[in-house]
């Protein structure tokens, strides 16, 4: 049995004994699906306006209806995918090897470099995280990359922690020092024998804040920072329709903000389905 | 002739953060020297020797610092004092962290308690046996493949099974993968942590006799540490009994088992279960051990506990001295025998 | 054996269902322990002995389904017993310890205060004096100044000292039966040895029986009355400790003898157990489900094997020595 068969396998089995982990991965592929091709396959291009067809409810030429400069919702909050699940992605696998990193190595080795990670991670649990994000992206500047960065830099508490206590755990653990005798210094086997093994800890940890970076990234839109309209956005689209909920359209800020609770759902979801699918020890 | 392993007056002390409300913890930190800190003895001045070929047995009760000597033999740790001459060459000399590296790396090797856990999860069979093949003799490609087939079925390991992870195979096929991979690089000096204790009967005998059969083919000498003393019988020429860091007493299996000389020895050999049932004779061990922490120089570490405790025991420590041919005790009342 | 048996157990049979099939994992199950009596079921991993306990308990887990038989314990069947009738037998009629003692403790609460729970609970004892009983069963398991230990948490405490507070507030009720699940495994020689005493004393003063399950054929040997040698979820043989000892019938018992170290004056001379334990999700078991390893196997082997009816001396087998 070669190894990616085995995974595909097993990968198999726990979505057909779980339907909820399957839901989450079914909404997982459409909503990577709708990240690439979404500007492709739209029917009406998100940033064309029609004063004529301003403020209509959902109808069968426009899906979710339309915003007060008549475009397209349901156009808007399909091309916005990318955008959103592209500040998510990158901000996680930027906190991902920052934070997994010093953390595996504040965990295994302990002393200066467990005190200088740990003052980090506490410095920044001082601030309430978003503002901390808000202070990041006002001082950096307005841009999309800065979103990246706020958020990853928001994050890296819980990854440097959850990758510390599991380094920590597994440095005294059999393997380790049967890893020694066999004559592994420590760099081989903090890559080889300790990361592998915190990995898919990691990754349980990168899907659950990839629900999380995307309501930041949103959230930051939706009060003016980072993404700049008339780009589509799910924050910045909520933001505009906030206004007019008083006054019955509903729908402007309702699609976008539902786009963005089903991707948090989904992705929180996957969490405890990919640890499952990841972790060996699972299979059989 | 020479021992291949001479250990001589080796102690481990770790310093810890004494016990006690925090508050006297805070006045003892501002009070005293640093290196006056609290510290646990766990290894305390230990002299012994294996021989070529020999089988020595090391028992003691869990906390009596069995795995603290352990590693500091085979260089996991640092000892405190001590030297751990190995051939001619004293390896206490060479720090933990770079022995790794060192010549003499493979020629000690270990065989872990648990072998579940001292396999990486995420390694198959072979590539535990072929890390420490890589690594210390260098091999790879085709010859790398041969020496991990040849330890494979030297273990009695089939070698369908090497594709295997740890959790897909049985705890008996687990042992021998731990086994196959202590001796591919073909020690001289195999140290034995409890290798059985996690094992069923019939597998436990079927991994003993492998043991034993793996001594004589290939010319090793086993450092043999186990709680099991019936084991320890079988398998040791030689036994060291040890009580909380010292060696207490030491001598052929055989003897020390029939005629224990120590009272701690005694109480050990008294309390292993027998299947004819006798030998239930009351001699238990009342009480707990004595803190490790800063125990007094003077006082025998198994006073309070010792059913004969006399004045001169918590006046004086007693030496490891000689008490019959090839025997040694650490008491003041065994001297001449039981 | 005792006229009334504190507990009998007949034909209890247990079914796990897995990915891979359904594990039967006990069949007909039989045997019975009288008060005062100590019962050792002994058994290599996967015989079953375990699930035994944990079915009487009934704390099974979920995929685990008890399919047949009654375990009568004073009147009550424990098998067919309710979720609440059981719930008020657990901890006062029996009581079970663990092999880990310090999991199965609160970390976060004293250990005189857990024992004292357990008394309001189950013993009646009213709250002022339950305190005080706690420190007196401290002491009645043999811990060296009682009443400061029953302030100190499950950590501050070694593995055997855990077990004996274990042990205390097993006892905390008077149960009629106890149910040790490897209790000393883990623990040193000499802390066995101890707390085997205190169980044995406490039972022989209580007149409570006492089911001790084990994977040590030696200390069933020297503690019990009674040996059940358990494999593959079969009972294969039942007898008094000294007969089963010294004349084993069932060729099984006979090899779980040889191959004890105990038993044997060289490496040599220890034999080991062809074969290993058969696949419990099999379709085709045979009826003795050791045939595949045994060396005594006849054609008889084929045909249902004797059911464990309660005799003194119960072998299941066809061909015994």
């Amino acid at each position: 049995m070669t190894a990616l068969a085995g995974t595909v396998r097993h990968a198999r089995y726990v979505i057909g004994e779980n339907p909820v982990t399957g839901l989450a991965f079914a909404l997982f592929v459409l909503i990577v699906f709708v990240a690439l091709v979404g500007p492709y396959i739209v029917p009406i291009d998100p940033l064309a306006s029609d004063t004529v067809e301003a403020l209509k409810s959902p109808s069968l030429r426009h899906w979710f209806g339309t915003d007060q400069l008549g475009r397209d919702i349901f156009s808007r909050v399909v091309v916005a995918t990318r955008l959103d699940f592209g500040i998510a992605v990158w901000s996680v696998v930027l906190v991902f090897v920052m934070g997994g990193l010093a953390g595996v190595a504040a965990g295994f080795f302990g002393g200066w470099i467990d005190r200088i990670v740990g003052r980090v991670a506490d410095t920044i649990m001082a601030f309430p995280l978003f503002v901390l994000a808000m202070g990041i992206v006002a001082a950096l500047g307005n841009t999309v990359t800065n979103i990246v960065i706020a958020t990853a830099i928001v994050n890296f508490p819980l990854y440097a922690r959850v990758a510390r206590a599991e380094a920590n755990v597994r440095r005294e653990a059999g393997f380790v020092e049967a890893a020694r005798l066999s004559g592994n210094g420590d760099v081989r086997i903090l890559a080889f024998q300790i990361l592998p093994n915190v990995f898919p800890i990691l990754v349980v940890q990168m899907s659950l804040t990839m629900g999380y970076a995307i309501l930041n990234a949103a959230g930051l839109s939706f009060i003016g920072l980072g993404v700049r309209p008339p780009t589509p956005e799910w924050g910045i689209m909520v933001a505009e329709g906030a206004a007019f909920m008083v006054s019955g359209e509903w729908w402007i800020a309702f699609f976008p903000g539902l786009a963005l609770m089903v991707a948090v759902f989904c992705f929180n979801l996957l969490g405890d389905g990919l640890r499952d699918i990841v972790d060996p020890r699972r299979r059989t | 002739m020479t021992p291949l392993l001479d250990v001589a007056e080796l102690s481990k002390r770790f310093p810890v953060a004494a016990s006690g409300s925090t508050l006297k913890n805070l006045r003892r930190r501002f009070t005293r020297a640093a290196d006056e800190q609290s510290q646990v003895h766990a290894v305390d001045d230990v002299s012994f020797t294996i021989a070529k070929g020999e089988t020595v047995g090391l028992v003691g009760e869990s906390g009596c610092g069995k795995s603290t000597l352990v590693r500091a033999l085979t260089r996991l740790l640092d000892p405190t004092a001590g030297s751990i001459r190995f051939s001619t060459r004293d390896l206490s000399l060479v720090p933990a962290r770079d022995f790794a590296k060192d010549r003499d790396r493979g020629r000690i090797q270990m065989v872990f308690q648990d072998a579940g856990e001292s396999i990486n999860p995420r390694f198959t069979a072979f590539d535990a046996i072929a890390d420490p093949v890589r690594r210390l003799k260098h091999l790879s490609g085709l010859a790398l493949v041969e020496t991990v087939d040849k330890a494979a079925r030297q273990c009695g390991l089939p070698t369908e099974l090497l594709g295997r992870y740890p959790h897909q195979l049985s705890g008996g096929q687990r042992a021998r993968v731990g086994i196959a991979r202590a001796i591919a690089v073909e020690p001289e000096l195999l140290v034995l942590d409890e290798p059985t204790a996690a094992l069923d009967v019939s597998v436990q005998v079927v991994i003993l006799k492998l043991l034993a059969r793996l001594k004589t083919e290939l010319g090793m000498s086993y450092l043999f540490v186990s709680h099991d003393l019936s084991v320890v019988r079988l398998l040791c020429d030689r036994v060291l009994v040890m009580y909380l860091g010292k060696i207490v007493e030491a001598g052929p299996a055989r003897a020390v088992f029939d005629y224990p000389l120590h009272p701690y020895t005694r109480a050990l050999v008294a309390a292993v279960p027998r299947l004819d049932g006798i030998g239930l004779a009351k001699l238990r061990l009342s009480g707990e051990p004595m803190s490790p922490i800063d125990p007094d120089p003077n006082v025998c570490r198994f006073y309070g506990r010792c059913p004969r405790g006399a004045d001169i025991c918590r006046t004086q420590m007693p030496p490891l001295r000689r008490a019959a041919e090839g025997r040694e005790v650490a008491c003041h009342f065994a001297a001449g025998g039981a | 054996m005792t006229a009334v048996p504190a507990l009998a157990v007949e034909d209890l049979s247990v079914e796990f269902r897995t990915r891979s099939g359904v594990v039967k994992a006990l069949e007909h199950v039989s045997f019975a322990v009288g008060k005062g009596e100590t019962l050792a079921i002994v058994g290599e991993s996967g015989s079953g002995k375990s699930v035994t306990a944990y079915a009487l308990m009934g704390i099974l887990d979920p995929a685990g389904r008890i399919t047949a038989g009654r375990a009568v314990l004073g009147g009550l069947d424990l098998i067919s017993a309710s979720a609440s009738q059981l719930a008020d037998v657990r901890g006062r009629e029996i009581a079970m310890i663990f092999q880990n003692p310090r999991t199965a403790l609160n970390p976060i609460r004293p250990v005189g205060r857990q024992i004292a729970d357990v008394l309001m609970r189950h013993g009646n004892v009213p709250r002022v004096e339950a305190p005080a009983r706690a420190v007196d069963l401290l002491r009645a398991v043999g811990i060296t100044d009682p009443a400061r230990r029953a302030k100190a948490y499950p950590f501050e405490m070694s593995g055997g000292m855990c077990q004996r507070v274990m042990i205390a507030i097993a006892l905390a009720a008077r149960p009629a039966l106890l149910i040790a699940d490897e209790p000393t495994t883990g623990l040193d020689v000499t802390t066995q040895a101890v707390i085997m005493d205190i169980i044995a004393e406490l039972a022989g003063e209580s007149g409570m029986a006492t089911i001790f399950i084990t994977h040590d054929l030696a200390l069933a040997g020297q503690r019990a009355d009674r040996v059940v040698v358990m494999h593959a979820g079969h009972v294969v043989e039942n007898a008094a400790t000294r007969a089963l000892i010294a004349r084993p019938s069932h060729p099984y018992t006979a090899e779980l003898i040889a191959a004890t170290p105990d038993s044997a004056a060289s490496l040599d001379a220890l034999a080991s157990i062809p074969g290993s334990l058969p696949d419990l999700r099999r379709a085709d078991l045979p009826p003795c489900r050791y045939s595949e390893r045994c060396p005594r196997k006849v054609e008889r082997c084929d045909a249902p094997l004797p059911r464990p009816a309660l005799a003194e001396h119960f072998v299941a087998c066809w061909n015994p020595l």
